[in-house]
């Protein structure tokens, strides 16, 4: 691994480190979730409804850490805030797998 | 950006996912003769980037929330089918394990960001970089592909969105999909990704356009590629 590498691999664990960030701003400054992906919860209370074949599919899948949030939707900031950072880890360790497993198959030595 | 289940009806998400599966086979010949030895390990580093910049939400303040992609950069410094090849795996790894997108819209968020993101940021990091070969104008190349992309992408969002309204109602005329018509998604996501989160996509690709021109400039794909 080259010097620039090692320290891009450093950045991309700082990064990791950083997240909750992503999870924090939004909170303090009351701002919902992105446009367009809202949960059948928020979809009531904006529109009193909820769209009958959205019903049908949303929540079918059940994610193994669904929003990034190990503890369910109830868990303490504390826990949100791990829950962030471990799923940061987590994505750099499987997206890291995966892309090293297409190359495999992909790429020609 | 990313859809979740049950805002695109199937006439919606099945033709994307055979647009996606279509860019995925032609993307994995490409990398196959075009990606080098030396780009490899660069491509885990890029996948790894843009999953970890989308988890950084930027709040617009009491109303919603959006993040950078990183896309841009990785098509201008990898090549754009290289680009579809790494944000795909982040996207698909997002929606299964993170919820993050829908199963069903997988196709459509693959082709949205992953396809259109990238190949928009190329084409205008070209266009305005011409053969110029300046710093100055490199960083605004970089800057406006960035910008540019993320909002054509955010830009096809809104349109899948918006159709689904006029696409599929129930027998009463209520949406049965994504409820809001064009003239309320195009507007909003156009804005916000004009107003703010276009602007940091911009400025993520400059930042690392330069830091690769100093520290790794001969693995630049779109200034290599044009100069060869």
């Amino acid at each position: 691994m080259t010097k620039t590498q090692k320290k891009i691999w450093i950045g991309l664990f700082i990064m990791a480190l950083l997240t909750p960030l992503g999870m924090l701003l939004p909170r303090l400054f009351r701002s919902g979730d992105a446009w367009g992906e809202w949960g059948t919860d928020t979809l009531e209370k904006l529109l009193g409804y909820v769209p009958e074949g959205l019903r049908k599919y949303a929540g079918f899948w059940k994610a193994p850490v669904q929003d990034y949030n190990l503890g369910g939707e109830e868990s303490s900031m504390a826990v949100q805030v791990i829950s962030y950072i471990a799923s940061g880890i987590i994505g750099i360790l499987i997206v890291a797998l995966v892309i090293h497993l297409i190359s495999k198959l992909v790429i020609k030595k | 950006m990313h859809i979740p289940d049950g805002y695109l009806s199937p006439q919606t998400y099945i033709p994307l996912f055979g647009a996606s599966l279509v860019c995925w086979s032609v993307a994995s010949k490409k990398i196959k003769k075009e990606l080098s030895t030396k780009q490899v390990p660069y491509l885990a580093m890029a996948a790894v980037f843009s999953f970890l910049i989308m988890m950084f939400n930027i709040p617009i303040p009491g109303g919603t929330s959006g993040h950078a992609v990183g896309a841009g950069i990785i098509a201008i410094l990898l090549g754009p089918w290289t680009a579809v090849i790494a944000v795909s795996v982040v996207l698909i790894i997002q929606a299964l394990i993170f919820g993050d997108g829908g199963i069903t819209a997988i196709g459509a968020n693959c082709f949205n960001i992953a396809v259109v993101m990238p190949f928009a940021a190329y084409w205008v990091f070209n266009l305005v970089r011409g053969n110029s070969t300046t710093p100055v104008r490199l960083s605004i190349a970089a800057f406006l592909s960035g910008y540019v992309s993320i909002t054509v992408s955010a830009i096809m969002v809104a349109v899948q969105l918006g159709i689904q309204p006029i696409i599929a109602q129930s027998p009463d005329g209520q949406p049965l999909y994504a409820p809001y018509p064009l003239s309320v998604a195009l507007p909003v996501m156009a804005l916000e990704h004009l107003l703010l989160f276009g602007i940091v996509e911009g400025m993520v690709t400059v930042l690392l356009l330069k830091y690769f021109m100093k520290n790794e400039p001969e693995l630049i794909h779109a200034v290599t590629i044009r100069n060869a």
